[in-house]
């Protein structure tokens, strides 16, 4: 049994149909939420063309994150960075077997709505690309397609929550190779998660409505999280994962699942280390095992990184106070 | 399956499997949903694939739903992409469609009729299902949406399309579990 706690009701995006001699109900947070929790314990890749989206299959991905640029090169290129090709994305849904998502601009609407109109799995509102309405996001319980969203900190991961979003992925910086950020944020949200968890099993009510305020979301989404002691929805470490060693890492420290970006096809050893990479999350409980994946990647090919306080601009701070 | 021990007079302890060494002292196996092309590929890596399907083939009683129902079909194909290489166990005598349903947009909950657990109906939930397209003689329908097959068994396997694991009900969990009590 899923949490459906945080949903609306009758959104816009949940549509009954009547077929002969059954109805069916699409895209409620059922469905939506179900959708996600099936790639718990996975690894989802950032792929930009047809190959890479193979060799990630073969590698063993639960889901592709069809993007134009990889972060790294996002940064590299500058400009403005949108959605990607839909003509790439529909070639990638033709060739794989595994779900296909693809990240849209934050608070980019329409673009949220071609990708849905596409046919892709899950869409990612993303600060990788440049956001186009940093003061509001997404209103995804519009869509049927269900949403996953970054949050650097527990307010952001249920504000996202409360607009739609059926996934979180902690953020980490985008593209650096460096997984210090992801492992921060990460810890942040859980340390506020357990906080949560003090009060409401003391019954502090007074102090549960006070966070809720303080984070600007409901008190039933608040209680939730006191009485899981975790987020309603599954949440995926993403931002700067480049190694084996930095995957399991993540889910050793409570993490649902990994995006890898840049860190696979910005190495030198793409198929190995994808495979290794899915190893480690599986098996992250098995030293033995986190080695030998680490063993089948060489630092030397590693992404070179980028050092996080020289960074022109940071990815993680966009559209966060929304 | 924890909540369906709490509710039910069955007891029993739920573990999860990771290597070929955790199949050799449980009594049934429960195949979750998730990536088929995933749980097949890794579970090939560490022995634990072989072990499953010699244990399966013993009788060890297991329930797949989704990617479980995949895993256990001895043949599947992609309704889009077509054929492709994959380890499938091959215990239970059926053809499957993956994504037979198209993608996630077209994923659903719905109502359905399964008579081995009653008149009242059970709430499927479908995500990216696959289902039945053939089966053998020793298959046994127990339940269709329209006219597609999406809950069958054979002896002491059961495949479903839909994630009984995701809703409250935990008649299905249940029925499993009879047909493990049943055999000590």
């Amino acid at each position: 049994m899923i949490s459906l706690v945080g949903s609306i009701s009758n959104p816009v995006g949940t549509k009954a149909e009547t077929k002969d001699d059954y109805e069916l109900l699409k895209g409620s947070t059922l469905v939506k939420r179900g959708f996600a929790h099936m790639q718990k314990h996975g690894v989802i890749m950032d792929v930009t063309n047809v190959e890479q989206a193979q060799i990630a299959e073969e590698g063993g991905a639960v889901s592709v994150m069809v993007l134009d640029k990889l972060p790294y090169d996002v940064r590299k290129a500058g400009g403005v960075a949108r959605t990607a090709s839909l003509k790439v994305i529909e070639s990638i849904l033709d060739h794989v077997t595994i779900p296909v998502m693809a990240k849209c601009r934050i608070g980019h609407t329409y673009e949220a709505r071609v990708l849905q109109d596409t046919g892709v799995d899950m869409v990612d509102e993303s600060e990788v690309l440049t956001p186009a309405d940093e003061s509001r996001h997404v209103w995804k319980w519009d869509f049927t397609t269900p949403f996953v969203n970054g949050a650097k900190n527990l307010g952001e991961a249920l504000r996202r929550i409360e607009e739609g979003a059926s996934m979180i992925r902690t953020k980490g910086e985008p593209g650096t190779g460096n997984v210090a950020e992801a492992i921060k944020h990460f810890k942040i949200l859980d340390n506020e998660i357990s906080a949560i968890k003090v009060h409401f099993q003391s019954g502090n009510d007074q102090e549960l409505i006070k966070i809720a305020r303080g984070l600007r979301v409901s008190y039933d989404l608040v209680l939730e999280v006191g009485r899981l002691g975790r987020l309603p929805v599954v949440n995926f470490a993403a931002g700067g994962i480049a190694t084996p060693a930095d995957a399991a890492n993540m889910i050793s420290i409570g993490c649902d699942g990994i995006f890898v970006g840049s860190g696979i096809y910005k190495a030198e050893d793409p198929i190995q280390r994808a495979r290794a990479i899915v190893l480690a999350t599986t098996f992250y409980d098995d030293a033995k095992v986190v080695s030998e994946a680490q063993k089948m990647v060489d630092e030397k090919k590693s992404m070179l990184g980028l050092d996080i306080s020289t960074l022109e601009y940071r990815m993680q701070d966009r559209g966060g106070d929304a | 399956m924890k909540r369906t021990f709490q509710q039910s007079s069955i007891n029993g302890k739920v573990g999860i499997i990771m290597k070929a060494a955790d199949l050799d002292n449980i009594d049934g196996l429960l195949i979750p949903g998730g990536e088929s092309t995933v749980i097949g590929g890794l579970s090939s890596t560490n022995g634990t694939f072989q072990r499953m399907k010699a244990k399966i083939n013993e009788g060890m009683p297991v329930m797949g739903t989704c990617a479980g129902l995949i895993m256990l079909s001895k043949r599947t194909y992609d309704k889009v992409v077509g054929e492709s290489k994959q380890s499938l166990l091959g215990n239970l005598d059926v053809v499957v469609e993956r994504n037979s349903y198209g993608h996630q947009g077209n994923s659903f909950e719905t109502d359905l009729s399964i008579p081995a657990l009653g008149t009242e109906p059970f709430r499927g939930v479908f995500i990216r299902a696959p289902s039945v397209k053939e089966i053998g003689p020793k298959v046994e329908v127990l339940a269709k949406l329209g006219a597609t097959i999406v809950c069958v068994r054979q002896g002491k396997i059961i495949g479903t399309s839909f994630h009984p694991e995701l809703t409250n009900d935990i008649r299905l969990h249940e029925f499993f579990l009879k047909s493990i009590t049943e055999q000590n």
